[in-house]
């Protein structure tokens, strides 16, 4: 990383940090770990009402509250079947639920690649990932920035 | 040391009954000697999530395809991940998984280019297991590795390549078992949306569609012999003894269903094209046609 990229939000940064400690099945633990504490979806939310990423092999839906620009709110819904892109979304929603619009959007596309993660999980699949966050910036780059 | 085949009523009529087991079966033999059980998903996480008792993962993409060449792995590469899992050659082998066993029926395929004598499918795979209520457990599988000869690959039989499958357009049947909006060419992609898959869409000219899903019941297991004949043979006009090609996307809903064609259906001459899609609607040349007709060359 050069000295003039943008700092990684920093519990995007911690996590990173974390995988990148571990080895093999112990990446595998802790993104099992990260799968079983994805949130529900809070009440009233239904995944009709969300976006869905085809990019990953099982459903999961995703919606972008930002209507505060200073704290912006991911949602996520995968099925407990699809716990690879359960903890994939869980990456998302620990690392960058609550951070302002602009960290959001200046978060680096290819960020997944710094998880060392492609050996252990295949690089096919962590295309999942990547996904996901594209579709964040899109959702925030449609929703207007009032005021 | 292999364990006797079931016995059971339901898989009678199929051509090779032995290749099948229920989850009562398993459920009763769970630990018998010469027995290892292996769960192959497409999700990478699902084993650790909970899996049958005793049960050992194997993964495709990290396990059975070579790291570097788009290849699977070779003899000395299969020996050391059968040691690894505790299988020796003469251990039976039961592999069930997730997506209809998809992967599981993947990972039948290749232990059939190395020969494996005694592999045999859950019927239902993971789902059935589930649905019913049985154990799924955290606790990690001690193995003791075993012993296991290096076998050459051999992809003569079963494994189809690009340049034989456009040799045999118009002369040896061929089944797409995609969708059926993957076999028109309509399904394409958007900008930003990096799908993984091809540059073209469509099918291999004169290829039927016959997708893979109609092997199956709605909960997931096999369907009997006559309903299998009826859409195999009356609808799709193969036979038993003619060679067949079946390919998809990448080779996995294709296994499923040269495992119905050879070991449910008893035919003697069926290859997976696992290049499949991927290799297929990216090669420069290869011809495609669209829309819902076989087309020709």
């Amino acid at each position: 990383m050069t000295s003039s990229a943008p700092a990684l939000p920093p519990r995007l940064a911690e996590l990173i940090e974390e995988f990148a400690e571990l080895e093999g099945a112990d990446k595998l633990a802790l993104l099992l770990e990260l799968s079983d504490e994805l949130p529900e979806l809070p009440d009233g939310m239904e995944p009709a009402d969300m976006e869905q990423v085809p990019e990953c092999q099982t459903p999961l839906y995703v919606t972008v509250d930002a209507s505060d620009p200073a704290s912006v709110r991911l949602h996520f819904q995968a099925p407990a079947e699809a716990p690879t892109t359960r903890g994939f979304a869980a990456i998302l929603h620990q690392g960058l639920d609550g951070e302002s619009r602009e960290a959001v959007l200046a978060v680096p596309e290819d960020f997944s690649a710094q998880l060392g993660l492609a050996q252990t999980v295949s690089p096919l699949r962590l295309r999942g990932l990547s996904a996901m966050l594209t579709r964040i910036k899109r959702q925030l780059r449609a929703t207007p920035v009032v005021g | 040391m292999t364990v006797a085949p079931e016995r059971n009523e339901r898989f009678a009529a199929y051509a090779h009954p032995e290749r099948l087991v229920s989850t009562d079966w398993l459920a009763e033999h769970l630990g018998d000697p010469g027995l290892v059980v292996l769960e192959s998903d497409e999700d990478v996480l699902l084993y650790e999530t909970g899996h049958v008792p005793g049960a050992v993962k194997v993964d495709w993409h990290t396990e059975l395809n070579d790291p570097v060449t788009r290849d699977y792995v070779d003899g000395g590469g299969f020996a050391a991940l059968m040691s690894a899992k505790g299988i020796s050659r003469d251990t039976t082998v039961v592999i069930y998984g997730d997506k209809s066993n998809w992967w599981a029926a993947y990972a039948l395929w290749v232990f059939t280019l190395f020969g494996h004598e005694d592999v045999r499918l859950l019927d239902g795979g993971r789902a059935a297991w589930q649905a019913e209520g049985r154990e799924l457990t955290r606790d990690r599988t001690p193995v003791t590795p075993s012993d296991y000869p290096v076998v050459e690959r051999d992809d003569t039989a079963v494994r189809a390549y690009k340049d034989e499958v456009l040799g045999a357009i118009g002369r040896i049947p061929m089944i797409d078992v995609r969708s059926p909006a993957e076999y028109t060419g309509e399904r394409t992609h958007m900008p930003d949306y990096p799908e993984e898959g091809a540059l073209r869409g469509g099918h291999i000219p004169a290829a039927a569609s016959v997708p893979w899903a109609r092997a199956a019941a709605e909960d997931g297991r096999f369907k009997g012999r006559a309903e299998l004949s009826a859409i195999y043979h009356d609808e799709a006009g193969l036979t038993p003894e003619g060679e067949v090609i079946a390919y998809c996307r990448i080779g996995e809903r294709s296994s499923h269903t040269w495992f119905v064609l050879t070991h449910l259906l008893g035919h003697t001459s069926v290859k997976n094209y696992d290049g499949s899609w991927t290799e297929w609607g990216n090669a420069v040349r290869a011809p495609i046609a669209t829309g819902t007709e076989p087309g020709s060359l």
